[in-house]
This record gives C-alpha cells, structure tokens and sequence, in this order.
C-alpha cells in the first residue's frame, strides 16, 4: 500500500484486481458451499440444519475474504477458495444423493 | 499489500473503510436514528395525541371501527399503542383502498375517531432507509447487507491491524492532529467493539434467507415457504365457510391472554375471517417484552366461540439464537436507558467510520502540505467526506424543516419531506465542490448547528407543542426530540467553530509532521 512514485505496476493492479473477484465471488461461492454443506449434513431437524448453514456461512465468508488477501498470490488465493468449494460440494452431493434414494 | 499478515490486513482494512465508508456513516447515523423511530414519528406528527394506554378500551375502539368501516375485508391488522407509541392503527385488506391492497388509518385511543395527522413517514424513513437506501427492490437491502459485511471484516482486520488495542485504548494523545484522529479512532472502536461486532453480524443475520438462499434452496428446493413456515411455525387461517357468525369482543380475548401470561404487553392483533364461523384471532406478544423475537409468544382464538385453539410452537436453540441476534439488532425490549445507550453506540459506531475516513484523507494530505492544490483523486475523497458527513446531517435536518414547514394540505406531503432530505444533500454535495475543503466543512458544520438548534423554536412555533408546553405535559418524546435537536446544534457548532477558527496551527502541525520521517506502523494508514 505504500505507494512509489511512479504509482503501483500494471501486474499489481491486475494481481489485486484477481484477488478482489476471488474474495467477493470466490468467497461467496465458498460461503453458499459452506452452508448448502452444513444444512445437508448436519444432524438436526431440517430447518435448524438449514439455519446453522446460514448463521455461519458468514464467518466462512469472513475467512475467505482475509485469506484471499493475506496469502502469498492470486493464484493462492483462488485455489484456496475454489478447492474448499469443490470439496464441499462433493460432500454435499453425496449426502443429498444418499437422502434421495 | 505484500509483506506480512498484519500489514495485508491494514491495507484491506484501509481499503475497503474508504470505498464503503461513505454509504456506511450513511447507514450507521440514519440506523442510529432509528433506535428512536416511534419518538420521531411522535414529533413528525403532533397531530397524534397521547392517552393514557388501556389496551381493553383500544381493543374494543378498534372493533368497533373495523366492523362499521371493514366488515366486508378478509384480513384485519390490530396495532396496538403502547409506552412509545400513542397511535391505535388498524388496517385491513381492501383490494380496492390502500397501497398494495391494504389500507389503514390511525385511530384516537380514547374517542374512537380517526386522526388526521400530517402526511409524513417520520422515523421509518430514516428506519427504511438504513436499509433499503431508497434503491429499487431488492437491491439496498443487498447493497446495505453486504455494507454491514464490509463493516465486520473493517473490524475484524481492525483488530488484526491493532492487535495490541487494549494497550493503544489508555493512550490519547489530544490536540496532536493526526495521531488524535487515530486515537480517537481506536478508543471508539475499542470502547464500544462488542456493539459493532454484534451489530453488524446481525445485520447479516438478519437479512441472510436474501443474500445466502443456497442452503435453503439445497434443503427446501424452490418451496422456500415451506422454510419459513418451519422457522416462524405460522398456522394458516382456515378458508371463510360463509356462515355468519359474530366474532366475539376481542377485550373477552385480551382477558384471556392475560390469563396465560400475566403482564404480557400485545403488539399486535390479527383477524381472519371477521364475522364468519371460521373466525381466527391471533394475538402476538409485543417485541418489547423479550430479548429475543420469540415466535411462541402468540395466542390463537376461534373467533366465534372465544376458545383458545393453539399458541406459537417453542423455538430450537438454533433458532433462539438467530432470533436473539434479531432482536439484540433491534432493541425493541430497551427501555429507556438502555435505548438511549444504544443510540450513543450508533452514534460511536458513526464516529469510528467518519474518523477512519477524515484519517484517510489527512494522512495522505500531509505529502502535499506545500502545494496549493489537493491531487484529483484526494480532492474527489474530501468532497465525498464533507457531502457525506456534514451534507448527511443537514439533510436529516432539512427533512425535519420539511415537516414543520410544508403546510399540511399539500399533495404527496410525506414525498416531499423526502425529496428535501435529498435535495438539502445534493446541495451540500454541490457546495462542498465550490469551497475549499476546511471552509465547506466549517460552513456546513455551522449551518448545521443552526439547522438543528433552531428546530425547538420552529417546533414551538408552528405546532405549539414546543418545549414550554411538552415539559410541562411531561411529554417526553417531543421534550427528547427538541432537546436532543438542541444539543446536536451546540455539538455542530463546536465542530464548526473549531472548522472556521483556526486553520493556521493546523496547518503548521501539517507541514511539521510532513518534514518528520514517518514513524507510524503501516497498520495506521
């Protein structure tokens, strides 16, 4: 952030640019996965499922926001939401196929 | 934003303060308003007469009006009066009167009578705003939520950013510029941190079944309904079965509840099928009486016979705790200490976003101290700041000019107030374009000042209801309205004297602190 004078690279911008998308959209798709995830497998009634997935889909979105700009690349901060999102996704097709025989 | 955690998270904390600042000062002051919704609308509309509260003779007026004026309606809404509120409102569904099919007026508690008082939407527009930000549906509700997001990740990496805050909390170094602003800054933030944590994650809870719909989309499929029938456990209302049947005096109800809960305050009634066998009554608790929204605390009548049919369903631990976030949001259950504590929270909640975003600007305006001119994009954040700060405020207070001024007969009054708050905003955006930057903050701050400290007098003056006579009657919400009015002036005009007096130490501090190596940790930014 501190800023030379000849002003921040093109490369820069554009590596700020990949990791503002992969926060907002990244961390979002993350966030849904988190709690699509939790209201599938958690061992509660339906809709209490489904509230605890909401209620921390948040704090999932949080993290991957801060991760998205601590970690060392844009390229780190895409494959650190986008491999958690394929994961969950993955648990949750499997415990939806296994509630829908 | 490269070299190690904490500075990753000053810069994203530095960020993305300054890109939603701006909106959330805006959501953060008119939210803060909102926390006395009932009193404003009390003082937007004089007109409104307050009595003493007995909810039996209320219940019985309100029969009485909606069975001479509404026995042909589906649906009848029961509003009932309460410590904060003086109007009796009852509604009703009428495809052809009312917006969106529902029409309803306000009714005086003692005769009975519909009151008409002045077109004006008083605190639910500040209220509405705060989260709709006058934009189409459902965009403000999704821009202002994901504001609220910004707000919890600023604190989050303000904390990070600040790791060492209960130390840097004891120190305040006043009357040192911009290291003040940064004290200043963190002691806010710190002092009042549970509030803003709380605050802004509510917000997100809230309004999550719009922003987050996948998890209810994975469980429910597209019967979302079918979610909030599970959350909120309704029953719906049996179809008329066209026998008429009179429904029985809805005070007999309220006995009743009283009967099962001893001392419970109702909010509202609802009314199905009037005048029909399959008659339903459903009294609800008002929010007042829990921390929490609680959706067991409703009573179900068979309108005909007066018999109890069924009481809301009993809340999960999970739900208690969305709906304790709920209404911890809302304060609804504070009294009147605890809602003026919650009023100074959001106005500290304000301050530590206004400070972030003056900071911002006055630590880059230092590298230019020598030079005439601010560079564009620094100029550009300094209109923004004053319009979006001082501008904000004399557009809260042109909407209450608006009020007493705008005679009550006028068409489309209560549209009027609102383009006033808009029109007294652009012009402050205008004027902040025109004035350098310390002569528009001081000029706005003043007007300001003038703006609200005047209001008691205009109040007096046009409605007669001012200081002298709210005092006396011990009509608190009009006597807090013109106080608060007044001390806000007084506050402005402290601000505003500081803004216009002294610009030459300031000045020099500046190209002090200009010429001495910065020893400020990145995280100050």
């Amino acid at each position: 952030m501190t800023r030379k004078t000849a002003g921040p690279s093109l490369s820069y911008r554009l590596a700020v640019t990949s990791r503002s998308l992969a926060a907002l959209l990244g961390g979002y798709l993350l966030a849904s996965m988190a709690s699509i995830c939790i209201a599938l497998v958690a061992p509660l009634p339906r809709v209490d499922a489904t509230l605890t997935g909401l209620l921390l889909s948040f704090v999932v979105y949080l993290l991957a926001f801060i991760w998205c700009f601590a970690c060392r690349s844009a390229l780190r901060a895409w494959l650190g939401v986008l491999a958690p999102s394929v994961l969950l996704g993955l648990i949750s097709g499997l415990a939806y196929w296994m509630k829908t025989p | 934003m490269k070299e190690g955690f904490r500075q990753a998270m000053a810069w994203l904390h530095t960020w993305t303060g300054l890109i939603f600042g701006w909106l959330l000062f805006a959501i953060f002051l008119t939210g803060t308003l909102s926390y006395f919704k009932e009193e404003i609308t009390h003082w937007s509309q004089p007109e409104v007469r307050r009595h003493a509260l007995d909810p039996a003779h209320s219940l019985e007026v309100a029969q009485r009006y909606l069975q001479d004026n509404a026995g042909h309606s589906g649906t009848w809404l029961i509003r009932m009066p309460n410590a904060r509120e003086a109007a009796l409102s009852v509604g009703y569904r009428d495809p052809d009167g009312g917006p969106r099919g529902f029409a309803s007026k306000t009714l005086d508690t003692r005769t009975g009578q519909p009151v008409e008082a002045r077109d004006s939407r008083g605190g639910e527009f500040f209220y509405r705003f705060h989260f709709q930000l006058q934009m189409p549906h459902p965009f403000g509700r999704w821009l202002s939520t994901f504001c609220a997001f910004i707000m919890l990740l600023g604190l989050v990496t303000g904390i990070i950013t600040h790791k060492k805050f209960f130390k840097e909390f004891f120190t305040f170094r006043p009357g040192k510029g911009q290291r003040s602003w940064l004290d200043g800054h963190n002691a806010i933030g710190v002092l009042v941190l549970p509030f803003h944590l709380m605050i802004s994650y509510s917000s997100l809870v809230l309004f999550m079944y719009m922003v987050m719909p996948a998890g209810i989309m994975a469980s429910y499929g597209n019967d979302t309904g079918k979610y909030f029938n599970d959350l909120f456990g309704r029953n719906d209302a049996p179809k008329a079965a066209h026998v008429a049947a009179p429904l029985v005096p809805l005070p007999s109800l309220y006995a009743k509840v009283q009967g099962l809960q001893p001392g419970a305050r109702i909010g509202r009634i609802q009314v199905e099928n009037a005048g029909d066998s399959n008659a339903r009554v459903t009294f609800t608790q008002s929010a007042a009486d829990h921390v929490a929204y609680r959706r067991s605390a409703n009573w179900t009548f068979d309108g005909a016979s007066g018999a109890l049919l069924s009481q809301g369903k009993p809340e999960s631990g999970v739900m208690m705790t969305a709906f304790s976030f709920a209404g911890l949001h809302m304060g609804n259950f504070a009294g009147p200490w605890l809602r003026w504590l919650y009023f100074f929270f959001g106005l500290a909640g304000t301050a530590v976003i206004g400070t972030g975003l003056v900071m911002w600007l006055g630590k880059r305006q230092l590298k230019h101290a020598g030079s005439e001119r601010l560079p564009g994009e620094l100029r550009l954040v300094e209109v923004l700041n004053i319009a979006s700060m001082s501008g904000l405020l004399l557009a809260v207070a042109g909407f209450f000019w608006a009020n007493r001024l705008i005679p009550v007969g006028v068409e489309g009054r209560a549209d009027w107030e609102v383009n006033a708050f808009f029109i007294a905003w652009g012009l402050s955006l205008v004027h902040a374009v025109l004035r350098s930057g310390r002569r528009a903050w001081g000029e706005q701050l003043a007007l300001g000042a003038l703006a609200f400290a005047l209001l008691p007098l205009l109040n007096g003056l046009t409605t007669g209801q001012g200081l002298n006579h709210s005092l006396q009657a011990g009509d608190w919400a009009m006597a807090g309205f013109d106080l608060t009015a007044l001390g806000t002036g007084l506050f402005l005009a402290w601000l505003a004297g500081k803004m216009l007096r002294s610009p030459k130490p300031m000045a020099r501090r500046a190209s002090r602190a200009a010429k001495k190596p910065s020893t400020e940790t990145a995280g100050a930014s």
